[in-house]
């Protein structure tokens, strides 16, 4: 590749070369992720078990009233589906941020962070690579729930997929951030009470707000400004060919402000400057 | 390599990434650097540089700071104070060109284990933007150099310590790197895994001109046609050609004067003069 003939940007990297560099670390995830079926296995049981077990149990007790994007009563069952979707890339950006926190333990971490390429642009590109993991969890929950006639618009799984690349670059930042503070693999536990849970549970992904204004003014508010309901919401919105505006500008400046966060602490001079060396090596 | 090609951090221009021909520049120069872990002193105001095509040893006991050093080169942490630069480019200004032109070997391993040789190969080249087609031509040739083209497929859990060794060092060549850094690469090898790596090396610096820096604590692995910097406590207690620095010692051989330089550093609580 000349350096004539191809535009090269500020840095002395062509486009070819950025390119390349996406379709490694996306090609390297993906390989991961099939080496990893029961990752694969376990992401869809999750939800399904909630679907199957969970929205089947309440389904008499929890009644829906009709609320946008609705436009008709609906079964627990469909009124549940955006937020498992959801769920299944909320636990997936965790995942991710586990493999970081993982990766820098045994070292591997190291091989991406010396490339030449930028850092912000390796970080983003392993966004990337993980949101498209998602995306295929969350269409294989689609297929396995069509089958159970939870079925949106056909349009509904096209108009979607912004929705959840969105969304999936959103938590995966979310996740990558929390990585950059994590120093042990065993600490990671905490995640999962002190993310993953109240994210889940204090949000519109299993019963709607108002339902929630009426048996605590106070948790209301807290599901109204967590920014997982927000995620629930633009997928319920895009699942039915629609936009929710306000869910949207918010799980756009989160994915922003999680994005620039995880670069910025990830950044040399700064983030990793606090840690010592692995264990043994000084 | 000699004291006065050492750079001080004032030779190294910091508003004006160098844009010089490479070949008429150290391959590595390290001018002024100290790094602590909060109060903590890793490294002390260290100053050397590397030759193209030589082969520098860093010699130092364990807890030297030698892979902390690795660290600030690679750009792992960032530089708390002097300069890095690598065939006169600084590694805080212009990391791009800088890491381009470097090629490491850690002292953990850093393979994925659960992807074959070639896998890992190619992960490397794309992150250094090297095109698929490309990538697969240079990862069959480096294959071929380090005797691992019959393990290609295989996974690399798979191979032995001494063969994933290898197979880091070819996957650190794979750019074409005029610098190549290794820490303590030999750790934890049967005694000829380790003689053939480090002969390997050596061919690297003599057949395509490649400097290398050598981490080490195992004096056999010096020889004294190489290049040597002492490094004890975060200090840089000598530097230069063995001979010299074994003279200078008033030494026999790198061992004794490597002995005499750290109870001497031990003795005054600083640098050997």
């Amino acid at each position: 590749m000349s350096s004539t003939t191809v535009r090269q940007d500020q840095n002395g990297f062509s486009l070819a070369e950025y390119a390349t560099c996406l379709n490694g670390i996306v090609w390297r995830e993906a390989l991961r992720f099939l080496h990893q079926r029961e990752r694969f296995v376990s992401a869809l049981v999750r939800p399904l078990v909630w679907l199957f077990i969970f929205a089947a149990g309440f389904r008499q007790v929890l009644g829906i009233s009709i609320i946008p994007p609705y436009e008709t009563y609906i079964l627990y069952e469909v009124y549940i589906a955006p937020g498992l979707m959801a769920m299944i890339q909320l636990f997936n950006g965790m995942q991710s941020s586990l493999s970081m926190v993982y990766d820098r333990e045994m070292g591997n971490m190291r091989t991406l962070l010396v490339s030449p390429l930028p850092r912000w642009y390796l970080l983003f590109c392993k966004l990337l690579a993980g949101t498209a993991v998602s995306l295929l969890q969350v269409y294989a929950f689609l297929l396995i729930a069509w089958f159970w006639d939870i079925a949106p618009p056909p349009i509904g799984y096209l108009t979607v997929l912004p929705a959840l690349i969105l969304s999936g670059l959103m938590l995966g930042a979310l996740g990558m951030l929390i990585s950059s503070g994590i120093k042990q693999l065993e600490n990671f536990a905490g995640v999962m009470n002190f993310v993953i849970f109240p994210m889940f549970f204090a949000s519109s992904a299993l019963y709607p707000l108002w339902r929630v204004q009426e048996g605590s003014p106070l948790l209301y508010y807290v599901c109204l400004f967590n920014p997982f309901t927000h995620v629930v919401e633009l997928i319920r919105f895009a699942l039915y060919g629609q936009t929710n505006w306000i869910s949207l500008a918010v799980v756009g400046g989160c994915t922003a402000a999680f994005m620039i966060g995880a670069i910025y602490a990830y950044d040399p001079s700064r983030g990793l400057i606090r840690r010592g060396p692995a264990g043994g090596e000084t | 390599m000699t004291a006065t090609d050492a750079p001080t951090s004032g030779q190294i221009a910091p508003d004006t990434p160098p844009r010089h021909d490479p070949a008429a520049m150290p391959a590595l120069s390290v001018g002024g650097v100290s790094h602590s872990y909060g109060p903590r002193r890793a490294l002390i105001d260290i100053n050397f540089s590397v030759a193209p095509a030589s082969f520098t040893a860093l010699l130092g006991l364990n807890g030297a700071g030698k892979s902390t050093l690795f660290s600030l080169v690679t750009r792992l942490f960032g530089i708390q104070t002097g300069r890095i630069s690598i065939f006169g480019h600084d590694i805080g200004l212009a990391p791009g060109e800088a890491l381009r032109l470097l090629g490491v070997v850690f002292q953990p391993r850093t393979l994925d284990l659960d992807l074959s040789v070639t896998q890992n190969l190619l992960y490397h080249a794309a992150l250094h933007g090297i095109a698929r087609r490309e990538a697969r031509l240079r990862s069959g040739e480096v294959l071929a150099r380090i005797g691992l083209a019959d393990r290609a497929g295989s996974k690399v859990r798979d191979l032995s310590g001494g063969q994933m060794r290898r197979l880091e060092i070819a996957r650190a060549l794979l750019h074409h790197p005029r610098l190549l850094l290794l820490d303590e690469a030999t750790v934890g090898l049967d005694v000829k895994a380790r003689a053939d790596i480090l002969s390997h090396v050596r061919q690297l610096v003599t057949e395509q001109g490649i400097g290398v820096l050598w981490a080490t604590h195992l004096f056999d692995e010096i020889k004294p046609s190489d290049d040597l910097v002492v490094l004890h406590q975060g200090r840089v207690l000598a530097h230069g050609e063995v001979a010299r620095v074994i003279a200078d010692a008033g030494a026999d051989d790198v061992n004794s004067a490597f002995m005499r330089l750290t109870g001497a550093a031990a003795d005054t609580g600083s640098p050997a003069p």
